[in-house]
């Protein structure tokens, strides 16, 4: 289970082959909401892999000791979101007193990320079953799926803000300014990221 | 107040996918046939509906420092109910919905509604802006659904639509629901802005 192996498949099918944003559809305000400049895409970016692993691995410990053992798991919707506004709460005060300077650019960008679907959505398929092997992801597993989830996210984002500072001053049909470009651009990118989900990894081993 | 009004507010004027651009995610996950995407969107309604009206009527008793906590805990609580009666009655639909049920909590619609009409106004005017929301969304899920298993797996409902038609499977995968989305806003914004009189 620990092999290395479905350690780099976890990795790679969570930055490109299942990229949260590109093809799971998670985390869709905020990639149209602050990719208008590629510094506060950046920003957001950090922040969003910060949460994401302290979120899943959190939700991970939650899950296994708490609601598993005296079968609540469906409770598991509130106790989640609770849990990581609670998480993100902290963090921002643990980060204003100690590190100011982080604080300054991560911010006004973590209160945005409670109510991110991507968020909340790393912890649940964490605890899901796996689809692959038929059963949830391992502590080390969901830390690092975690992780390239919010790697995957921020690559997307920091990419469609790139293409939008381009494409500001582009003579577009007045209907398709703004969002309407902005949803096709990404489905463009969409198109690209599906080449991705030919690839198969060690196909000896898993895939 | 004119519920005909309210109706055309939600639908048309304030539409909150197509014209305020909310709760994008499940709307661009689940639209990939009309039955999922309805079935998402009645899912959301009955939360919308619900969270608002008991929003409203704690409106003077929950504290405004701890608001939005209170708020996700309520909504959280019927995106519960909705999940468990799924599971209990309608498993195949639990199954196409995955994990978009659970994540109903964290669209912008339901907590953007309960911080912006319900946590201000009587329990009557958020029932009816919650289920006025609500069709809104469901509309709009709708539109994007059909447009899209028309033309991903020819297909209305389940049912063949055109004979001979051959499909394109890239409307149910993620690209073709950024597309469909783009070009049904960019036709709202058209007609929005030739009624205002702005042409080009």
């Amino acid at each position: 289970m620990m092999n290395p192996i479905s350690l780099i498949e976890i990795s790679i099918g969570a930055i490109f082959i299942n990229n949260f944003v590109l093809s799971r559809f998670l985390g869709l305000c905020p990639f149209f909401g602050v990719s208008k400049k590629v510094s506060s895409a950046a920003g957001m970016g950090m922040a969003v892999i910060f949460v994401m692993t302290i979120a899943s691995s959190f939700s991970w410990v939650i899950f296994n000791y708490i609601l598993h053992p005296y079968h609540i798991e469906y409770l598991r919707t509130i106790v989640f979101i609770l849990v990581i506004a609670g998480l993100v709460q902290l963090v921002e005060m643990a980060l204003q007193k100690y590190s100011p300077t982080l604080y300054e650019s991560l911010g006004i960008f973590l209160p945005l990320i409670t109510t991110n679907c991507a968020v909340l959505g790393v912890a649940i398929i964490n605890t899901d079953l796996n689809q692959t092997t038929g059963s949830p992801y391992t502590f080390i597993e969901s830390l690092l799926n975690g992780i390239m989830s919010g790697v995957g996210f921020s690559l997307a984002l920091l990419l469609m803000a790139g293409i939008r500072e381009k494409t500001e001053f582009s003579p577009v049909p007045k209907a398709l300014e703004g969002l309407p470009i902005a949803f096709i651009t990404a489905g463009l990118m969409a198109l690209a990221f599906l080449g991705f989900s030919g690839l198969n990894f060690f196909p000896a081993v898993g895939g | 107040m004119m519920i005909g009004q309210e109706i055309k507010r939600g639908i048309i004027d304030e539409n909150p996918i197509l014209v305020l651009a909310l709760g994008l995610c499940p709307s661009l996950a689940v639209s990939t046939s009309v039955q999922n995407g309805f079935g998402m969107g009645m899912a959301a309604t009955f939360v919308l509906t619900c969270s608002n009206v008991i929003i409203s009527l704690l409106r003077k008793v929950i504290p405004d420092k701890v608001r939005i906590p209170c708020f996700i805990v309520i909504i959280a609580m019927f995106v519960t109910i909705v999940q468990l009666v799924l599971k209990a009655y309608l498993p195949a639909l639990d199954k196409q919905l995955g994990i978009f049920v659970p994540l109903i909590v964290v669209n912008c619609i339901i907590l953007g509604r309960a911080e912006a009409y319900a946590s201000r106004n009587n329990v009557f005017k958020s029932l009816i802006d919650g289920l006025v929301m609500g069709v809104g969304f469901t509309f709009a899920l709708c539109i994007l659904s059909v447009i899209r298993e028309i033309l991903g797996s020819n297909k209305l409902l389940g049912f063949k639509f055109v004979p001979g038609f051959q499909p394109m499977t890239v409307f149910i995968l993620a690209p073709g629901g950024f597309f469909t989305i783009a070009f049904v806003m960019g036709v709202v914004r058209y007609i929005g802005n030739r009624k205002r009189g702005v042409r080009r």
